[in-house]
């Protein structure tokens, strides 16, 4: 009986009379249809839009006015801007670098399956969970002085004497901002390279320690080479969400103590509604998205 | 040993803050009574918040159970450009289309309004969804959809009724992904409302370290920062498997 149908069922699909198979034509449309609507209305859309705005005088409020190329001639005079792609790129370097060497411990210490590994696993992914907004509010208040924990903890431990400013000068507020990004973001990434540790085959590691490795040529000859597709992910990642990040500075720093933490984003977002140029701010839009796609596209060449 | 102890001592740290929050949000059980009361009242961020997600996780997965489907098993024109201009979403960085995209919802009269920003949460979500939805209805035994057909049913009636319980993982999966990222993106709603009873939870719990005069609530703060947190802890934990399965499966933004 199954097998008659099976039968039947192949010979519709695929000897099936032109009539039949202009209709799946239209159908398959169909079915795809919403998704053309939404990536056609808002992101093919909004892609041409950025350059078009970018191209003209484009208040907040009233009539937009052709002015190319004033607004990305006037990107290398603004100041805040320059200063700012050379904050952000600092923080990427640092964050990155931190990020996948703490992520890389953590995945190796939880790699293999044992009794209780899964707790810790849960442990260090579950700040993934929380939201990055509710994380940055999290340890603005765990980092005050007067209220949160962490001065007297640092007291009581003998490590300070007076409370520290942590986001009150601009070394001290890129550090917390780091230590949030690390909290966060650490358990997200051992995730991405718990996968690549156990693609592994087992036997690899059994050849190696029979031919008499140690430790740590197992983990230069063996680990990181084979973990590197996986690594290379991660360094994009990485790359990519520090390069825009706004979040952890817009709440947890507010671009503070004198401008010190202003990332690239938050550049755009205080021209657009700040200054109310949304022309200038398009046109670092497209700055940030042929550089960050222009990196992008590189990073996957010499990483793979 | 020295393994058991390091790794108990790191969960700790990594277990440190969400304890502490807890804790000094309950210190006081009143800093919740206020917080319910700052600005328009928590409840109506809550509602938006919840409204939100709940049209980002049905916009994304009929979406992407649509979609899926066609690109599983359909040949139509254009369908390769599609798929790719769909995938070019994950290359284009989030926060670069958001000025146009302000631009453009006030253009469909859209602006300040949470349906228009779960529309945008739909498209963001959409690559992974799609990529997710698309593997699993291929994974489907042709047969199954077949024998429908020859008994006489649309596509439609197929789809609607025996493939979409075959895609079931894939389906709570993309929708989990949904939820999370809409209930805690803060860029998005900070850039696209601009009215406060129209707020979410980020932004409007934010506002309350960005008001001008008196002390910011400490104590407040964190009960805030409970409320948006504690469904995604407990969310994660009861759906942990689909969520580390969802990501192992490759597409994935950061």
């Amino acid at each position: 009986m199954t097998l008659t149908l099976r039968r039947a069922g192949r010979r519709a699909a695929h000897s099936a009379p032109p009539a039949r198979r202009h209709s799946r034509k239209v159908q398959g449309w169909l079915y795809a249809a919403p998704t053309a609507v939404i990536v056609g209305v808002l992101f093919l859309a909004p892609l041409a839009l950025v350059v078009w705005m970018s191209l003209h005088r484009w208040p907040l409020l009233g009539p937009a006015r052709f002015n190319a190329p004033e607004n990305y001639t006037k990107i290398a005079d603004n100041p805040l801007f320059v200063d700012a792609v050379l904050f952000t790129l600092k923080y990427t370097a640092i964050t990155t670098v931190l990020l996948s060497s703490v992520a890389l411990g953590l995945a190796l210490l939880v790699q293999e399956r044992r009794p209780g590994v899964g707790f810790f696993r849960t442990a260090f992914f579950l700040p993934g969970a929380v939201g990055f907004a509710a994380a940055a509010l999290l340890f603005y208040g765990m980092l005050n002085n007067d209220f949160g924990p962490i001065d007297p903890i640092l007291r009581d431990l003998g490590v300070i004497d007076e409370p520290v400013k942590w986001i009150g000068t601009p070394n001290m507020a890129l550090f917390s901002t780091i230590v949030l990004v690390l909290w966060r973001f650490a358990g997200f990434n051992m995730l991405i390279l718990l996968t690549g540790l156990q693609a592994i085959p087992v036997e690899v590691y059994e050849a190696a320690r029979s031919d008499g490795a140690n430790r740590l040529q197992i983990f230069t000859k063996i680990t990181l080479p084979l973990l590197r597709p996986t690594l290379a992910l991660m360094l994009i990642l990485s790359v990519t969400g520090s390069l825009l990040a706004f979040d952890q500075f817009f709440i947890f720093t507010n671009g503070g103590p004198d401008n010190s933490t202003v990332s690239m984003v938050m550049v755009v977002y205080r021209d657009a509604f700040f200054r109310f140029d949304l022309g200038g701010a398009a046109a670092l839009s497209v700055v940030l998205l042929v550089g960050l796609v222009g990196l992008n596209t590189l990073m996957m060449r010499r990483l793979r | 040993m020295t393994r058991a102890i390091t790794l108990s001592a790191l969960a700790v740290l990594f277990l440190f803050p969400l304890v502490w929050s807890g804790w000094a949000s309950l210190e006081d059980p009143s800093n919740y009574l206020e917080m319910a009361r700052f600005g328009e009242g928590v409840g109506t961020y809550a509602a938006n918040s919840v409204l939100v997600s709940f049209m980002t996780v049905a916009g994304t997965l009929v979406v992407s159970a649509l979609g899926g489907y066609a690109f599983a098993r359909f040949d139509f024109p254009g369908k390769n450009l599609l798929f790719l201009a769909t995938l070019a979403i994950l290359m284009v960085p989030y926060a670069t289309i958001l000025i146009p995209l302000y631009v453009l919802l006030g253009y469909l009269g859209l602006q300040n309004s949470l349906a228009g920003l779960s529309l945008v949460f739909v498209m963001f979500q959409l690559p992974f969804a799609l990529f997710m939805m698309r593997n699993a209805f291929e994974a489907i035994p042709r047969e199954l959809e077949e024998a429908a057909l020859v008994d006489g049913c649309g596509t439609f009636r197929a789809f609607s009724r025996i493939l979409l319980h075959a895609v079931r993982p894939a389906l709570v999966t993309v929708g989990l992904f949904a939820f999370l990222a809409s209930w805690n993106d803060f860029f998005a709603p900070l850039i696209l409302l601009n009215d406060g009873s129209s707020f979410t939870l980020p932004v409007a719990v934010v506002s309350m370290t960005q008001r001008t005069f008196g002390a910011i609530d400490y104590g407040m703060l964190q009960a805030g920062v409970m409320v948006m947190a504690v469904p995604c802890l407990i969310l994660f934990i009861l759906l942990q498997r689909h969520y580390v399965r969802g990501f192992m499966s490759g597409a994935l933004r950061g």
